[in-house]
């Protein structure tokens, strides 16, 4: 029995080399990939089918090619290069999900949908607990901005799943995705030179390595294993945390603390000349922080990641090259400063 | 001494309990140092006994320096930064909790040498001093040399500086998730549940416990099958004796009181020094919860009257303490 995989959002890195994994898989069949503007990237053969699923033609698309597992990866907070702003990015997130969920409610073929979702729905709050689980309620609910339409998408494929209760769905909450070739709004940040951040803050962050993420995609799309189960909402996050701190010190990149309402006015400008995507939900992230529970993914996904926090952190850090500040000369400074100080010498630890 | 309305509990005539606690304070000064911890500290510990220990803590703190500024130290989930915690923050409280405060410990040994365990305390002094000497305590007194997390208010990580302090001292929000988090991860969990009714009190109530919240730490604890240590603080009533509470003023500025003490804010920043008062922090008896059942946390009788037992216990004790007391001040 083949698998007929459709994955949306091609067009991006991540869903690019989703499709590139996924093709390689025994016992997937074909995979068609969508996306509203043809990739520049290959996708090792597989299908794509330029579709804007924010129109009612996905439905058509489904029925065709009888489509057993759908993949929504189409759910991002910035758009892709330089087109469209906000407000396409928003249509596509909850009006292109909500034609998607239609679609697939239409076509009795699916059997499975997993949506790449982002633990931004837990919003950044001072008064949340210090970790979210899956079930935590937040205490304020994000206002607006990609959050918003997380937590939007999120309500639509509750919705759907009500209703189409044959059709396992997964919701996987992602931490910020990290990797060499990520493109998100937080590895933009990270390759400022010198990094603003939110003077008497310091957040906590966790990350997940691409090849995780596309490692845990590929566990959702398939058969669960035995003695685990796929379906239901879970966090994915590495290992561990990392202060913003701890992340400017070990990339090499100085920080310029400011205050929080200089902040928000400078990311506005920011924004507003197009230097970088620098949203209010971003900037609660880099005041308040974000820590999910894992243990779901652990026991009852089964996904134990490759990469801890750390770990894909050094990664990114390599891939970046260094700061102004590098750790490694920073660290020569205090081991010669130890070798002149104490006259006795000997003393480098 | 104005704390004079207190029945003595009296086990035993005034004159054999002062002769017994001349023997405390005696025992006390040969308890309290913990110079161990102190040897690696950077180069501001005090005396340096001899070139070779000095030149070890320039290494040491030079090493501790290196690691900061590459970012190489870890922290917890929920931002506790170990290490910077005990090189930095306890050597700065170190000089209030030993010089200022004197403060002195009694009943350390109630609390478990491993596992979790949930502190409960009484709150007071119009600022969180009590907190972070209670930190200080169990970190200096305890044999195993424990770490307290201490469960705090929204307010202090609503504010900025306060905010990126208390986590990495540590702290973490008091709620339920969190606690329950950290006691079954096997810390000691310290919590005043009075909250702000207790630390905001007037002067006129020092030392009346207030009401506990809604006992929430007795289900967690229970949840998490710890033990309960009351523990008592006296001393901290009297650092800011607060006469006055400006109402409309902490409304304007989203505080739940704004003080008014003899010298705040009259004097200004020097009105905000805290009264040199001596410190007595006292651990009861610990009230164990493992041998409920599991669905004992959803019994409210049950939380209600063992909320009452360990607030009995606490006011019980700070009477107990008060009586002791010579003078608020030695």
């Amino acid at each position: 029995m083949g698998k007929v995989v459709l994955v949306t959002g091609v067009a991006r890195q991540l869903g690019g080399r989703f499709v590139r994994r996924i093709q390689r898989d025994p016992d997937v069949d074909r995979v068609i990939g969508v996306d509203a503007v043809a990739p520049e990237h290959h996708l090792g053969g597989a299908e794509f089918l330029k579709a804007d699923i924010r129109h009612p033609a996905i439905a058509r698309v489904l029925a065709e090619t009888g489509v057993d597992t759908v993949i929504h990866m189409d759910i991002n907070g910035t758009p892709l290069g330089k087109r469209g702003g906000r407000t396409s990015v928003k249509e596509t997130n909850v009006i292109g999900t909500m034609q998607l969920l239609g679609a697939c409610q239409k076509a009795p073929n699916v059997q499975r949908l997993v949506i790449k979702s982002s633990t931004s729905v837990y919003g950044s709050a001072p008064r949340d607990p210090a970790v979210f689980t899956e079930t935590t309620t937040p205490k304020s609910l994000p206002s607006g901005g990609f959050a918003k339409d997380v937590v939007e998408v999120e309500g639509y494929v509750r919705g759907f799943a009500r209703r189409r209760p044959d059709v396992a769905v997964c919701v996987l909450r992602f931490a910020n995705i990290l990797g060499p070739c990520a493109d998100s709004p937080l590895a933009e940040y990270f390759s400022l030179p010198v990094l603003p951040t939110v003077l008497g803050y310091d957040p906590r962050l966790q990350f997940v390595h691409e090849d995780d993420a596309i490692e845990v995609l590929r566990i959702a799309a398939a058969a669960p294993r035995r003695g685990t189960l796929n379906s239901g909402t879970f966090n994915i996050a590495g290992d561990g945390v990392l202060l913003l701190s701890q992340t400017s010190r070990r990339l090499g990149r100085p920080t310029l603390p400011l205050f929080l309402p200089t902040v928000t006015w400078a990311g506005t400008a920011l924004r507003s000349i197009g230097i970088t995507d620098f949203s209010p939900e971003q900037i609660r992230l880099l005041t308040h922080g974000r820590v999910v529970e894992t243990t779901q993914m652990r026991e009852t996904l089964g996904f134990h990641p490759k990469f801890t926090t750390a770990e894909t952190f050094a990664e990114f850090a390599r891939s970046r090259g260094p700061g102004l500040l590098p750790p490694e000369s920073l660290a020569r400074t205090v081991d010669r400063l130890a070798g002149v100080l104490p006259a006795r010498g000997g003393l480098t630890q | 001494m104005a704390d004079a309305k207190v029945i003595p509990f009296g086990e035993e005539p005034r004159a054999r309990r002062k002769a017994r606690r001349a023997g405390r304070t005696g025992r006390g000064t040969a308890l309290a140092p913990v110079p161990e911890a102190r040897t690696e500290h950077p180069p501001a510990a005090p005396p340096p006994p001899s070139p070779r220990s000095l030149e070890e803590r320039i290494a040491g703190g030079l090493a501790f320096l290196r690691r900061r500024i590459t970012g190489d130290y870890e922290v917890d989930d929920f931002g506790y930064d170990e290490e910077l915690t005990d090189q930095v923050l306890m050597s700065l409280l170190r000089p209030l909790y030993e010089k200022y405060f004197r403060v002195e410990v009694k009943g350390v040994e109630n609390i478990p040498a491993d596992g979790g365990a949930l502190i409960v305390a009484n709150h007071s002094g119009t600022l969180p001093l009590d907190g972070l000497m209670l930190q200080v305590a169990v970190h200096d007194n305890h044999p195993a040399q424990r770490h307290l997390r201490l469960l705090a208010a929204d307010l202090v990580f609503v504010l900025p500086v306060i905010n990126e302090l208390a986590r990495k001292a540590g702290h973490t929000l008091a709620c339920a998730e969190d606690a329950q988090r950290l006691l079954e991860r096997g810390e000691i969990v310290g919590v005043m549940p009075e909250g702000f009714k207790g630390i905001g009190k007037p002067f006129a109530d020092r030392y009346k416990l207030q009401r506990f919240g809604r006992g929430g730490f007795v289900s967690t604890a229970l949840k998490a099958g710890v033990p309960i240590v009351p523990c008592s603080i006296v001393g901290a009533e009297e650092i800011y004796p607060m006469i006055g509470n400006a109402k409309t003023l902490a409304r304007v500025l989203g505080l739940p009181y704004f003080p008014v003490t003899p010298t705040f804010p009259w004097l200004g920043p020097l009105g905000a020094v805290p009264l040199p008062t001596k410190w007595t922090i006292q651990f009861g008896e610990p009230i164990l919860t493992d041998g409920y059942p599991s669905e004992a946390a959803d019994d409210p009788m049950l939380m209600f009257n063992l909320t009452d037992q360990v607030r009995e216990t606490i006011q019980h004790t700070l009477y107990k303490l008060l009586v002791q007391r010579r003078s608020v001040f030695f």
